[in-house]
């Protein structure tokens, strides 16, 4: 994880902009993603997520900006983009009566250069549902065979919108290792969520998206460094001087006490270790301590006001 | 071009067959009820009538023809406004695959189901039909297919613009049936008042009934020249204008 160098850009997004009559979906968004990354749009429902990403893919025209990917025009090179870029789209259906391995086999004649299909199956955990038709696959099933769909051409750029929607954990934690081993072959992906965990786990790179805007862009770590330095130990003793001690330390704001158990928030990335340092010094025995890290959930209260959920 | 038009075709007509009443619908009962129409004819009038022996020996059985392409028409047109209203043309949208593509796989599976339809309604009437019909099969088949490719492009016309699916089919039906009245299978043309009858050359089925009725009788194809010249013209029209029209979603 983490990027030492900006790689070449793969797509190129400059100030779009996309209304549907008078609702402004999407305005003066811009970015890029860099190729081998895995980029992640986040932001809450309705905030232009997958009417950017579908910019990108050709699948709908913005009324202005410029985009660029993998040095084509979505719109004027369309079927030579398709034939490079794989997409799971956050709504999509299939003939009900299409069989699992048909489809598979269909979308595999569609491109120049394909995988193996049933290896691909295997992979996403649908063997055993080679020759069910679609209309029969549960919700999760469905969502497997949409990604087995945008991998089949081992595409040079993948979209996942919204790619574990409906999953449970074990399959959630099975496309996110198959999602980094694309990443691992060198391939770009650019995916949304609306779990923070997930893209906090999987982006390389985050762009924080709300009411049609980006407003941050950045990797998880670095956006939490920047916008919650806010520290949180939690802590049990007995220790009579305990609190007396503890506000002593320059960089707390807050102690809490109820009975013997102790919340202490402060603020930068040495409070932890100063607590540390303060509870050695004065020989302050501990019977538990725990530290609460922010992450990009808070940065998005911080930057929004509300939680993603509301 | 037409990258996985066979595959896609091919597939298409697998499920379509799997529906409920897909082969049973559009097979079976046409030809069961073209039958028993005919049997009940045959043995109320006994072929008493001139007319009605006419009726029986060419009127019917394109009637039943017709009917049946008309079926075609009205079936891709509502497969197409499900597709577009279920996001399975949004899907088919993210792909290399075009709308030609699409459109062309569907044609070529409700050809190939009017020909299946056709050709078991012969080999039914052969045994089971009252009077003993002698048509050019051969050349009758061709003329359907010229027929129904031309009128199959007006229901792709058709299925590019409609709204939902909901309306798909009464839409459909509201722009093909009106035209079963004009088109010269049960008023010959030539009676019409003068107006009906220039309403009635305007509408694309009449070329298609005059094709396909004259063949039947045993017709030369030289006097049909007009006829597919016509439906030829159609197919070009609504082609190009379906492909400037047609929306994915
Ligand atoms: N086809 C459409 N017609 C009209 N309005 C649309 C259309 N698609 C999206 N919108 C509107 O544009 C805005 C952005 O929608 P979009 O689907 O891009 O959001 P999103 O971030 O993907 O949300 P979600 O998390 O719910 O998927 C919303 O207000 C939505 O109502
Ligand atoms: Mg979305």
């Amino acid at each position: 994880m983490g990027m030492c160098a900006t790689p070449r850009p793969v797509i190129e997004v400059s100030g779009i902009r996309k209304t549907y009559g008078a609702t402004v979906a999407v305005s003066e968004v811009s970015f890029e993603v860099g190729e081998g990354e895995i980029f992640g749009l986040i932001g809450p429902n309705g905030a232009g997520k997958t009417t950017t990403m579908e910019c990108v893919e050709g699948v709908r025209r913005p009324d202005r900006g410029e985009i660029s990917i993998l040095g084509l025009d979505p719109f004027r090179d369309v079927y030579q983009l398709q034939n490079r870029i794989g997409v799971q789209l956050q709504q999509a259906q299939l003939q009900k009566r299409i069989k699992v391995w048909e489809a598979v086999d269909l979308w595999a004649s569609l491109y120049t250069k394909t995988v193996d299909a049933d290896r691909l199956l295997e992979q996403l955990g649908l063997s055993g549902k080679r020759n069910a038709w679609f209309m029969n696959l549960s919700g999760g099933q469905k969502q497997r065979l949409f990604i087995a769909l945008a991998l089949i051409n081992d595409p040079e750029v993948v979209f996942l919108d919204e790619l574990t929607t409906g999953l449970d954990p074990q399959a959630r934690r099975a496309i996110w290792e198959l999602v980094r081993g694309i990443r691992d072959r060198g391939k770009t992906v650019f995916m949304t969520t609306h779990l923070m965990e997930e893209a906090e786990r999987l982006c390389d790179r985050v762009a924080i998206i709300e009411h049609g805007r980006i407003i941050e862009i950045g990797t998880p770590e670095d956006l939490v460094r920047r916008h919650c330095p806010e520290r949180t130990v939690l802590l049990a003793t007995d220790h009579t001087l305990a609190e007396e001690r503890l506000r002593t330390i320059l960089t707390i704001e807050t102690v809490t006490r109820r009975d013997s158990q102790f919340t202490l928030e402060g603020k930068g990335d040495d409070f932890v270790t100063e607590v540390i340092q303060c509870l050695s010094e004065n020989r302050i025995r501990v019977t538990n301590f725990r530290t609460e890290l922010p992450n990009l959930e808070d940065v998005f209260l911080k930057l929004t006001g509300h939680s993603i959920r509301d | 071009m037409f990258r996985g038009l066979w595959k896609l075709t091919w597939l298409e007509t697998k499920i379509f067959m799997r529906e409920p009443m897909g082969a049973v619908g559009s097979i079976i009962v046409p030809v069961l009820v073209f039958l028993g129409v005919g049997r009940l004819m045959g043995t109320q009038i006994a072929a008493s009538s001139v007319a009605a022996a006419g009726f029986l020996r060419v009127g019917l059985p394109v009637f039943a023809t017709v009917l049946i392409a008309l079926n075609g028409v009205l079936s891709l047109v509502t497969i197409i406004s499900i597709y577009r209203e279920g996001g399975i043309l949004r899907r088919l949208r993210a792909t290399p695959l075009r709308p030609q593509t699409i459109l062309t796989a569907h044609v070529l599976v409700k050809l190939a189901l009017t020909l299946a339809t056709m050709a078991l309604m012969v080999a039914a009437g052969k045994r089971y039909y009252p009077i003993n019909v002698d048509a050019p099969v051969f050349g009758f088949a061709m003329a359907l297919l010229i027929s129904t490719w031309s009128i199959l492009s007006i229901g792709f016309l058709i299925a590019s613009i409609v709204p939902t699916a909901r309306f798909a089919q009464p839409i459909g039906g509201a722009i093909l049936y009106p035209m079963l009245g004009f088109c010269g299978l049960f008023v010959p043309l030539e009676s019409l008042p003068p107006k009906l009858h220039a309403v009635a050359r305007m509408l694309p089925l009449t070329y298609a009934v005059s094709l396909m009725q004259g063949i039947w009788k045993g017709e030369a194809w030289s006097l049909h020249i007009g006829d597919i010249a016509v439906l030829v013209l159609i197919f070009a029209i609504c082609t190009a204008l379906s492909a400037k029209v047609f929306r994915w979603e």
